[in-house]
């Protein structure tokens, strides 16, 4: 019983990283139909920020992390100007290809800016705890406080502030937003500069727990399956996505280790088999 | 400017449609097999590489090209193609049974993510292909009685009659002439009412089931099609590599096939061929310019990939028809000279196309 609880914290931990990361696809996703593929390499390039302004130059930790945050948003409105933005109305693989492309680019430029060789950030939140015979390391159990504050913080956003609300509305109707006296263009480049600051924070999160390194830019594809498993399009799905592929991987590899690496992915297929939208379908099949 | 004179409605469907054509491919096809007359030993290997990258980009194509289906995994057939082939000469059999195993248990493989598949689309299907791909490379790596595992497995090489093929220049031959009927294949299929069939519902799921195809079934034959291609392709890339781990497919030779049919351009035929092409001489190209550049730039981990999702990016931002689709341009420019009109290639103002209503 402790096993398993203790598997089920760590899962749930990693879960909200992945949870994270998925929340940012499905932003962009609802946004601009598009899918970014370069999202877990956003991730990367934020830890990475992230070592260079708290270790390299020496910040604070938590004026390094917001620092980090503001710069990774940037980062992404400045790749919804330049790039993304010319292939909005082509067909869908194109655009897988484009962030595919992003992708490789932006680990290939972290191979070479940063090397190599993994690198760690000293996080202020260290030690364990321990309660009812489960032992659990704090960053982990910070990890889970983090998420559970960002998602309020989201929820409210787009519930109550302007911005979320035109996002939402950008991302239900480009035209209809635009009548409405909605920047869309502006709205559009804010949302990819919110995911991006998301996986940022969601690589920050993960950076205690594991090395950096260009090659964490993989883990996106996790994430991903984590947004298909939800529904892409849904943004609690997305969260519920990452909870369980997160769950599932601590799982699989200590009862069934001969498939611990796929066993992700066997879930995702059996899901698409069972409802080819997610669990939380978006995709509606028009009505005449 | 030539000007052709249909007299029979049959013309429409001939392969070459002129004497140009069949005098230029021809000649193609000629100076492709007297190739290895003119180049020495790694040039003829890096030459194999290319036929190989065309054969599965040819594969990828009827599936992402022409029937609009992407797919994030076809490494995964690839893998299947080559494990079955080297286990079956493993076992002594010849190439004439161990290649057309490998297609077969491909296009198997290619039947099972089909049917589910086929109900997909978008990004779930990427996801979809990409997911068994991931999941083929796991396989492989823990069947070890048949694969190896991950300490890899030697391949034999082929074998004809009793003949084993070891020169370089000798499995160039096979692998071009396998190509040449492969590609013709392909353009038969594709002016059959099955190819129309697989064009329309590219174009549009919902007009295609207004004609009376049924989607469902062409997108399950353009899979196992596609799959039969890209396994073959797949058994003849373990001739090249002579020694196979999963790890050569991982996702990033998915990634690489399909940034190879983009760059050549989707939806033709020629851009398998250019695309194959340019890829081959930026790998060559890369690998010979690092000894010449200064190790600063050429010792740089990572260059290789970078200018690749360089080139990647630029072209699907300036020029989404590919390398073919910019031949086209300057073939017409050329055709109507002193009256070429840029605006006729002009790009339609795009709009969001929502798939969330279909």
């Amino acid at each position: 019983m402790h096993e398993f609880l203790q598997l089920l914290i760590v899962g749930i931990s990693q879960g909200c990283i992945y949870g994270l990361m998925a929340l940012g696809f499905v932003m962009i996703y609802k946004a601009t139909e598009m899918v970014n593929f370069a999202q877990g390499d956003m991730m990367m390039l934020g830890s990475f920020v992230a070592w260079t302004l708290i270790m390299d130059l020496g910040m604070p930790f938590w004026i390094g992390v917001l620092s980090t945050l503001i710069i990774m948003a940037l980062f992404g409105a400045l790749v919804d100007i330049l790039i993304v933005r010319r292939v909005i109305g082509q067909p869908q693989f194109a655009v897988v290809i484009l962030t595919l492309g992003l992708g490789i680019v932006f680990r290939a430029a972290a191979g070479m800016i940063w090397g190599q060789v993994p690198l760690t950030i000293d996080s202020p939140i260290s030690g364990f705890s321990s309660f009812y015979g489960i032992v659990i390391g704090n960053e982990r159990l910070a990890i889970i406080a983090i998420t559970a504050l960002l998602i309020v913080i989201l929820w409210a956003y787009f519930r109550y502030s302007k911005w979320g609300i035109a996002m939402k509305a950008a991302s239900q109707n480009q035209l209809a937003a635009y009548y409405s006296g909605i920047p869309v263009r502006v709205v559009i480049s804010a949302v990819w500069a919110v995911a991006a600051a998301i996986s940022a924070l969601a690589g920050i999160l993960l950076a205690p727990i594991t090395l950096i390194e260009p090659m964490n830019g993989l883990l996106g594809i996790k994430a991903f399956a984590a947004a298909v498993i939800g529904g892409f399009g849904s943004m609690p799905g997305a969260i519920l996505g990452g909870l369980i592929v997160g769950i599932i991987e601590p799982f699989a590899a200590a009862y069934v280790p001969g498939v611990k690496g796929s066993m992700v992915y066997i879930v995702m297929l059996i899901v698409l088999a069972l409802r080819p939208q997610g669990l939380f379908a978006q995709i509606h099949r028009k009505k005449l | 400017m030539r000007i052709l004179f249909k007299t029979n409605y049959k013309q429409d469907l001939n392969l070459a449609k002129h004497g140009g054509h069949r005098f230029w491919y021809g000649l193609l096809v000629l100076i492709l097999f007297a190739t290895p007359l003119m180049l020495d030993g790694y040039y003829v290997g890096e030459a194999t590489r290319v036929l190989i990258y065309a054969m599965a980009g040819l594969g990828l194509m009827v599936l992402t090209g022409f029937t609009g289906q992407a797919s994030l995994g076809h490494a995964a057939f690839l893998a299947i193609g080559a494990y079955t082939n080297a286990w079956f000469l493993a076992q002594g059999f010849s190439s004439f049974v161990a290649l057309p195993m490998a297609a077969l248990l491909s296009m198997i493989g290619g039947l099972l993510v089909a049917i589910p598949a086929a109900r997909m689309s978008g990004i779930y299907l990427a996801i979809a292909t990409l997911a068994f791909a991931i999941i083929v490379e796991d396989f492989a790596g823990h069947l070890t009685s048949i694969t190896g595992g991950n300490r890899g497995m030697m391949v034999d090489v082929p074998m004809l009659f009793g003949y084993k093929i070891r020169q370089s220049w000798e499995l160039y031959l096979f692998v071009l002439s396998i190509l040449v009927a492969a590609t013709l294949l392909v353009l038969n299929i594709l002016r059959s009412p099955l190819g129309r069939a697989m064009i329309a519902v590219r174009d549009s799921e919902i007009s295609s089931k207004a004609l009376g195809v049924n989607p469902m079934k062409i997108k399950i034959f353009a899979f196992t099609v596609s799959a039969a291609i890209t396994g073959l392709a797949g058994a003849f890339l373990a001739h090249y590599m002579l020694f196979l781990t999963p790890q050569i497919f991982g996702i990033l030779l998915s990634i690489q096939l399909l940034l190879m049919i983009v760059l050549g351009g989707l939806g033709t035929v020629h851009g398998v061929f250019f695309g194959a092409v340019l890829i081959g001489v930026l790998e060559t190209g890369i690998s010979i310019s690092k000894d010449v550049l200064p190790s600063s730039i050429g010792g740089l981990p990572g260059i290789e990939p970078f200018i690749f999702g360089v080139i990647l990016i630029s072209v699907i931002a300036f020029e989404p028809n590919g390398i073919y689709g910019r031949w086209i341009k300057i073939r017409s420019y050329m055709e109507f000279f002193p009256i070429y009109r840029r605006k006729s290639f002009k790009r339609q103002r795009a709009y969001l196309k929502t798939e969330r209503l279909r």
